[in-house]
């Protein structure tokens, strides 16, 4: 049987690649993708020791973390179609306007 | 050394993974072939209600045309367009193919044929991973860098992502009724309650109908494909082999739909009538031989008129062939020694019989009806469909907890909510008949409105 | 033995293809490479046992959430975005920043393992025979102790639903 260090190391590496990924990229999409990534991440966490404890708990908020994921990337979605119908664009640092 | 060898057949006999192996190899390799005489059988059907005689020239009323057309496949040139993303559009395709594959291995051909036996969640991974199929086809028209292509490809993904709400729902209706998401369990529950769930959820499964149909962008939901408007969208650029997997992966899906309808709404591998038993029983149980055997006397007495001598031969052999087939089936109704054959082939014998039927109809309405514009497609998912199924999923719920809690019948519990189901129906549409004669009255003062 | 090679190749991919995803030029290729480490996670939830959440997974994330981003990633034109310079300025220090996190949260992890009975790090995940049918054991969950927090999810995906079209509607 595989010890559970071996999930959680695996979810940290995922985990740390999607920070880095929302940190240094410029285009929204990706940074919004990376984000799913980080959520994906904390889920493989949560079925790990769901499965260590045998309580289904942990699963039941897995479902609810990928229920926020949808959300979030359908709102989040929503915005960059909005900004990109504005300003022609879906980097960032561009995004400097409070309104206009 | 041959010791050596006898005990590898016994150990890998014995292991869990052999005959899955076996199973998963065998689907794989004769679902390319059962596309092709599906494909035969659609163009005879369309030349029937044409009044034509569809493909004759390649074997004895055409039956090798399958083999013949798979082998220009394989010889075309297989071109790329040079502005594509070239690995994208390598790889759209075979996305397509494997998800439609991939979606057959919990299903269920007869009681003994089923890949994925304890998959504790059947029907979702069926249906979960026949969605992925849509990767193929939006990757696929977006790689080529077409016009034509890329509408399609969008085209599709809207209608996919629309339909496929109505299709959960109404599958939920039928797992309601059937207690279980595993297939083994939902065909058992429908052999203990006695009937099959189409009766008593008939609007959920003509829900699934429909938009089963809009999930494998068959006529007259054809639209990311509609030659008439975007030659034929995503699959424009493609040619050859790679043009043939999406063909693939298409009559896959229909198999895969075809399967998810069976199993749930059509009593999976059952007989008609399960439950009957004694001489009756053994009555209905000779009627798939009796079938092929008929089938094999009238290719017998046809062989003799075919023009080439040929002809004549293959004529015979599938004359040979049903009669093999008859025996196969009939054996173990008669002989005591085979009996314990009898569930697999004869479930295996039912199932492709009611999933060909289910294929049979969607050919019937591709001839039948014309094709939809896009935003009346989007209006009968949105407007119609998903809000009917929404209600039947709760009627069934209501029935059921009143067939539990209140002792009320099932069978009357299910046909009051129907009914309600049926009402709502009636509203939707007649709101949807007003909205038309408005716009109807609006265009005809619009001389240019079209 | 099976078990382990399961999860070493779903985890390679994983972490192979989550690396691709976030240095991809093209916001397409980017998003083949996500749903490539959605789907090795997802045959890692099977490898748990987790059957319900490996076809949430598919069917919800990839199914739904990542069409969803190659549809607005066609909608909208992003070869100009691909020209352009893809990191942002303070991509050194973000990385820095980001390795300081993993080198803490490992070093935790290691730690951890130092503990006496090397704490919970080194006990393997139980035996498959012994788990209850999982998707009654996930339902029962969540329609049980979570009834409330499965309502407000629901209420959740409403609002995010209505706020996803205001959003996207040409005029307010």
């Amino acid at each position: 049987m595989l010890p559970v260090s071996h999930y959680l190391i695996l979810s940290l590496a995922l985990f740390i690649i999607g920070v880095v990924g929302v940190l240094t990229r410029r285009n929204v999409i990706v940074i919004l993708m990376s984000i799913e990534l980080i959520l994906n991440a904390v889920n493989i966490n949560l079925v790990v020791f769901s499965r260590l404890y045998g309580d289904a708990a942990g699963q039941a908020f897995a479902v609810f973390i990928i229920t926020d994921a949808a959300a979030e990337a359908a709102v989040g979605l929503g915005i960059i179609i909005a900004f990109f119908r504005n300003r022609e664009t879906v980097l960032a640092d561009e995004m400097d306007l409070l309104k206009w | 050394m041959t010791h050596g060898l006898q005990e590898l057949l016994k150990a890998v006999l014995a292991s869990p993974y052999t005959l899955p192996v076996i199973y998963g190899v065998v689907i794989v390799a004769v679902l390319p072939l059962v596309a092709g005489y599906v494909v035969l059988v659609e163009r005879k059907v369309m030349a029937d209600m044409q009044a034509r005689l569809g493909p004759m020239r390649v074997g004895p009323h055409g039956l090798l045309q399958p083999i013949a057309d798979a082998v220009k496949l394989l010889l075309k040139e297989d071109i790329i367009p040079e502005k594509a993303d070239v690995w994208i559009f390598w790889l759209a395709p075979l996305v397509s193919v494997t998800a439609g594959m991939l979606a057959l291995a919990p299903v269920g051909i007869g009681p003994a044929f089923q890949i994925a036996r304890d998959i504790n969640v059947g029907i979702l991974f069926v249906a979960g991973i026949s969605s992925l199929g849509i990767f193929g086809i939006v990757l696929g028209g977006w790689a080529s860098n077409s016009h034509y292509s890329l509408m399609g490809a969008l085209r599709s993904a809207a209608q996919l992502v629309s339909y496929e709400t109505a299709a959960g729902m109404a599958l939920v209706s039928g797992l309601l009724l059937g207690g279980s998401l595993q297939i083994r369990a939902l065909v058992e529950e429908q052999a203990k309650q006695g009937v099959w769930f189409v009766a008593l959820a008939p609007v959920a499964f003509f829900i699934y109908l429909v938009a089963s149909i809009a999930e494998t962008n068959r006529a007259p939901f054809d639209l990311p494909e509609a030659e008439s408007e975007l030659v034929a969208g995503y699959m424009t650029e493609y040619s050859g082999f790679r043009w043939s997997l999406y063909f693939l992966a298409e009559y896959a899906n229909m198999m895969v739909v075809g399967s998810v309808a069976t199993t749930i709404f059509l009593g999976g591998w059952l007989r008609p009538f399960a439950g009957v038993g004694g001489a009756a029983g053994t009555a209905l149980d000779c009627l798939p031989g009796a079938l092929l055997l008929g089938v094999a006397g009238y290719c017998l007495y046809r062989a003799p008129k075919q023009p080439v001598a040929v002809q004549k031969l293959v004529m015979v052999a599938v004359a040979g062939l049903c009669a093999a087939l008859a025996a196969a089936l009939l054996a173990p109704v008669f002989v005591a020694q085979a009996l314990w054959m009898k569930p697999g082939i004869h479930g295996a014998f039912w199932f492709l019989l009611k999933v060909g039927g289910y294929i049979y109809l969607f050919m019937w309405l591709r001839f039948t009806l014309p094709r939809y514009r896009f935003d009346q497609l989007m209006r009968l998912g949105w407007y119609f469909l998903i809000p009917v199924s929404i209600v039947n999923v709760m009627g069934i719920g209501i029935a059921l907890v009143l067939h539990w809690e209140r002792g009320m019948h099932l069978a009357l519990a299910l046909g009051l909510t129907t009914l309600m189901t049926l009402a709502v129906a009636g509203v939707l549409v007649r709101a949807e008949l007003k909205r038309e004669e408005q716009l109807r009255q609006g265009a005809a003062g619009d001389a240019y409105a079209g | 033995m099976l078990d382990k090679v399961i999860f070493y190749f779903f985890a390679a991919i994983a972490v192979g293809s989550a690396l691709l995803m976030i240095t991809r030029r093209s916001a397409v290729h980017s998003a083949i490479f996500l749903t490539t480490t959605l789907l090795a996670t997802a045959g890692i939830f099977l490898q748990l046992r987790a059957e319900f959440l490996f076809i949430v997974q598919i069917i919800l994330y990839v199914g739904g959430i990542m069409v969803l981003f190659i549809f607005v990633i066609m909608l909208v034109n992003l070869d100009v975005a691909a020209q352009q310079i893809q990191y942002s300025r303070q991509k050194w220090v973000a990385l820095a920043l980001a390795l300081a996190l993993a080198g803490q949260v490992g070093a935790m992890l290691w730690r951890a393992g130092k503990l006496p009975g090397q704490g919970l790090l080194v006990r393997g995940v139980p035996a498959a025979e012994s788990l209850p049918p999982n998707a009654e054991a996930v339902a029962r969950s969540l329609f049980g102790p979570y009834m409330l927090s499965f309502e407000i999810a629901s209420l959740l995906l409403l609002v995010a639903m209505i706020g996803a079209v205001v959003m996207a509607k040409k005029k307010v």
